[in-house]
């Protein structure tokens, strides 16, 4: 925006922060240092008269304000002014809660707000305020990938939101991976406020509901079935995606898309991967998802051995067949579908014949979804055996089987014989394959690791979505071939903005659980269109409209940015300069971190508005015994754990400056080197847990900062400066005791180091 | 292993579901152990609850029947009030009891079977407990030479109620009774009568 930047600056007075600063000087600090030419103090900023001072100041044309108060993570919803710049000063958290009221304390106290009033009005001046963008226009259409039981249901869902959508299945019939089903687990509990009713009316198994799912479809005006299709490409972004939709006749439309929903379910373990159950030795070794197809077939007939068509009048269930173990071959997860899927099989046979001796033998029975334990005890009504063993072999015997277990119960080695052994096999997510597969080959260090590398890329499936991203064709994942997603934060969100994952693509589960998850991501995805035609991001920093911007003029072509993102949003052109597709963008900063020529800035966050806070920082001299400790802490985890341990009141160091971050992956090493070389005695960077059980909202970015920053000993050596003076820190949201402390620790070491010989 | 053809077959389930005293409920139990964990005297038992209702399942008619455990049950309800399944644990360990009793498959000198076949026959004489009488049978279960010595190192204290009148002396003849002891008779033959004629009719 070029319009002229109007400067206008509050300080709130309440909530006792004129009982514990002279605000007098503070206001001094910010028209004379801070160069804020109007500064109002007010008794209750947050009160309606106090937001209406602000918006008559907006009014008559503020379009920069400095408000000195609580956190910037308090009363968000009141200071909510739109189309300003607006920076915060954290006088009440910050400083006054963090602090003890004591007079000895109030001298450094006092410093310690001047210095956020200095950074605050600093950063102000280097704020612009984002306009949209504009890239992309509405678009409703909604793409699902997949035509079984959860992209149908997507489908549905987005259709019965008013919004148009295309399904592609890649089989001549939807129905996909469930499609086979008998009867389903029951989707319902049993009856409660029964007295005395815990076993009665318990949920039996139900019709699947697949086929009117599929005519349900099919009648929908606003779905658009692709069969025996696949996407031959994928391009574009939120809000202006075009998917190539390609049949099996090589015919190809462009279709273009707001969102994506990909939903291409699982496939069933190869259980020729069991020689010890003799699966593929005898016909009558079976599992769970074969025996769904001849309980199909038999339709309610009993069901027969499949090697000599005798009535079957006793089966085995073996539990965790290939699954849960950590052997060759084997699925080191629960699949968390097969123990209900097992009961309800079992119910099969004792419906057409009570006496048929079945038995489930188990390690651990997981029984989720509503009909969950009371699924389990109808099993038991109906006397299916349950015995926590483990199987260890079955063998011929005879024209039967004898499954060889031990009884963890009765702690023996045991056998039994029966007519039919029936393996609970597991789920292999359908994805596509890992798409940086290639870059592991690519950056792989040894030789070694590069042929492993290699090798993992042959046995690489097909793609799925066939994306034209830099950083690959498919979905990223985490372990196990499942999508990366956050389970329990955004458990739809992947790492490819507006493009969803539901149902066993991101977890093994079952039907419920997938047609639920369909519906979430159906939800996200018309979300993800409508913000990206207002070019705003969707997550986590819901409505920003601010977006990475590039001087051209300067870049280096090094790649950093376009490899380093977590969110492969930016492309590369023919000369490979960056290519930002805004909408792919969850603003994270990641790109501007990684900028050795620091080229790249948002409009509100940018090198420069970090870099003058830290320089607007008083440095008191050498003699002073007041070091300075820079802190950079992540907006998200860190900065409102530091909040809410001053709320608590535990004590923080006078000595810190907390600058909060979008995510420590947007930390620019030249902050560090600048704030060393300007006198600022340590540094503590403060980001969310990283690696596997990660917390960080951008996913990638604290455990991209700690690679960073890994070498930034050999700048601080280079300095003539001790290394203890950095430290990185993983911080959650809850580690209220910890934070300070870390903080409390570093002051510790400087007063045991000395402080920086850096003061000018 | 001996024969295997019957293991984890339905039979025997079947037969204590038909013959035992809350028996429909084995099938129920989820084997969690809690039972077996409450058990006051869980250590001295050959099988813990979960452990009995598995070998049920399992099949293992003689190792249950012939078992000491059920007999070990106190009746503290320890189990029944911390089943999460809410089985009546402590009924259905009588019921075994009882049903291996009566199939005579009960072990030989097991002392709560003795003790229980005494209070039983104490109490059908008269219709009431003959504490005296049941005393005296108790201590001279397993032989004069042992009655004698439990008399002796039990005699002060037999004294003391006597003192007390706790005991009445007089009880060793004849002793308290019912007001109608033929017409009580009556009632419990009636019961057997009613019984035999409920398990003739079951089927084997």
């Amino acid at each position: 925006m070029a319009a002229e930047k109007k400067f206008a600056g509050y300080i709130c007075t309440g909530c006792g922060i004129s009982e514990r600063l002279n605000v007098n000087q503070l206001q001094t600090v910010a028209t004379r240092e801070g160069k804020i030419a109007e500064v109002k103090q007010h008794a209750r900023l947050c009160a309606p008269d106090g937001v209406q001072l602000i918006r008559d100041d907006i009014a008559a044309g503020a379009t920069h304000l400095m408000i000195a108060g609580c956190s910037r993570r308090s009363k968000m919803e009141v200071f909510n002014f739109a189309n300003v710049a607006m920076s915060r000063a954290n006088l009440r958290e910050g400083v006054i809660w963090a602090r003890p009221n004591v007079p000895e304390h109030q001298e450094t106290t006092q410093e310690m707000a001047a210095d956020y009033i200095r950074m605050a009005c600093a950063e102000l001046k280097y704020l612009n305020i984002p306009s949209p963008s504009a890239e992309q226009k509405l678009n409703k259409n909604i793409l699902v990938v997949g035509g079984g039981v959860t992209g149908m249901t997507a489908a549905l869902e987005v259709a019965a939101a008013g919004y148009p959508a295309h399904l592609v299945c890649d089989e001549g019939e939807l129905g996909g991976a469930w499609k086979d089903l008998y009867k389903r687990v029951p989707f319902r509990a049993a009856a409660s406020e029964v007295p005395n009713g815990r076993d009665v009316d318990l949920p039996l198994p139900e019709e699947p509901g697949i086929a009117e799912m599929i005519a349900q479809v099919q009648a929908n005006q606003r779905i658009t079935v692709h069969l025996n299709a696949h996407l031959s490409k994928t391009s574009g972004a939120p809000g202006r995606f075009a998917a190539d939709i390609c049949n099996t006749s090589g015919a190809t439309v462009t279709e273009n898309f707001g969102a994506i929903i990909q939903a291409s379910d699982f496939k069933p373990y190869d259980a020729q991967q069991l020689p010890e159950f003799a699966y593929g030795k005898t016909p009558d070794v079976v599992t769970n998802f074969e025996l769904e197809r001849l309980a199909k077939a038999a339709n309610g007939a009993p069901l027969k051995r499949p090697s000599d068509g005798k009535v079957v009048e006793s089966v085995t269930f073996i539990q965790c067949a290939g699954q849960r173990s950590e052997q060759d071959g084997h699925l080191p997860y629960c699949s968390g579908f097969c123990c209900t899927e097992s009961i309800k099989q079992a119910l099969y046979f004792k419906t057409q014949n009570p006496d048929c001796d079945t038995t489930i033998l188990f390690d651990d029975l997981r029984t989720p979804g509503a009909a969950g334990e009371d699924f389990y005890r109808c099993g038991q009504q109906e006397m299916v055996t349950f015995s926590k063993g483990k199987a260890s072999a079955v063998v011929k015997n005879g024209a039967g089987l004898t499954v060889k277990f031990k009884d963890l119960i009765l702690n023996e080695d045991t056998e039994l014989n029966c007519d039919l052994v029936v393996l609970a096999t597991g789920q292999v997510p359908n994805n596509g394959p890992d798409p940086y597969a290639q870059l592991a080959v690519d950056e792989a260090e040894t030789e070694e690791e590069k042929e492993a590398a290699r090798r993992k890329l042959e046995v690489a499936p097909p793609s799925i979505l066939n994306l034209d991203y830099r950083q690959g064709t498919d979905l990223p994942q985490l372990k196990h071939g499942f999508v990366d997603s956050h389970f329990i934060c955004f458990p739809y969100e992947t790492r490819r903005t507006g493009i969803y994952a539901a149902g066993p693509v991101r977890r093994p589960m079952d039907m419920k659980q997938a047609m639920d998850d369909a519906a979430g991501a159906a939800m996200k995805a018309i979300q993800a269109a409508e913000s990206a035609a207002n070019s705003a991001a969707v997550h986590p920093r819901v409505g920003d409209l601010s977006y990475p911007k590039f001087r051209k003029e300067g870049c280096t072509q090094c790649k950093r940015c376009t490899v380093e993102c977590p969110f492969g949003a930016i492309n590369e052109d023919e000369q490979k300069y960056p290519v930002f597709n805004e909408s792919r963008c969850r603003r994270c900063g990641t790109c501007m971190g990684a900028c050795p020529v620091r080229v790249i800035s948002f409009e509100n966050y940018s090198i420069d508005s970090v870099n003058q806070q830290i320089k607007a920082v008083d440095i008191p001299d050498e003699f002073s015994e007041k070091p300075r400790i820079l802190v950079l802490a992540c907006e998200n985890d860190a900065y409102p754990a530091l909040d809410m341990a001053a709320q608590a009141g535990i004590e923080t160091t006078p000595f810190v400056r907390v600058v909060p971050v979008r995510c420590l992956g947007s930390v620019s090493l030249s902050w560090i080197t600048d704030s060393l070389s300007s006198g600022f005695d340590g540094i503590v960077l403060m980001g969310c847990r990283r690696d596997e059980d990660y917390q960080c909202h951008f996913v990638r970015g604290s455990a991209i900062a700690a690679e960073r920053l890994s070498k930034v000993g050999d700048t601080l050596t280079q300095l003539n400066l001790e290394p203890e003076r950095i430290v990185v820190h993983e911080v959650a949201i809850t580690d209220l005791a910890r934070a300070p402390r870390l903080l409390n620790d570093m002051a510790a070491t400087i007063e045991k180091i000395g402080m920086s010989s850096f003061k000018f | 292993m001996g024969d295997t053809s019957k293991n984890y077959r339905l039979n025997f389930l079947k037969e204590v579901e038909a013959n035992v005293e809350e028996g429909e409920w084995v099938k129920m139990c989820m084997q969690c152990g809690v039972c077996s964990g409450s058990c006051p005297l869980g250590k001295f038992w050959d099988h813990p609850p979960q452990e009995i209702f598995m070998m049920i399942r399992a099949g293992k008619r003689d190792a249950v029947l012939t078992s000491n455990a059920m007999w070990m049950c106190t009746s503290c309800y320890n189990c029944i009030v911390r089943c999460p399944r809410e089985l009546p644990i402590t009924h259905i360990m009588h019921g075994l009891a009882h049903y291996a009793q009566r199939l005579g498959l009960a072990p030989a000198h097991q002392p709560t079977a003795k003790f229980a076949q005494l209070f039983w026959n104490n109490l059908m004489k008269k219709g009431r407990v003959n504490e005296l009488k049941l005393g005296v049978k108790l201590y001279f279960m397993n032989g004069i030479g042992e009655g004698f010595k439990t008399s002796l190192k039990m005699k002060d204290i037999g004294l003391g109620m006597m003192k007390t009148k706790r005991m009445n002396p007089m009880e060793v003849i004849g002793g308290h009774a019912l007001e109608d002891v033929k017409g009580f008779h009556a009632v419990m033959q009636k019961a057997q009568e009613l019984e035999d004629q409920r398990l003739a009719n079951q089927r084997p």
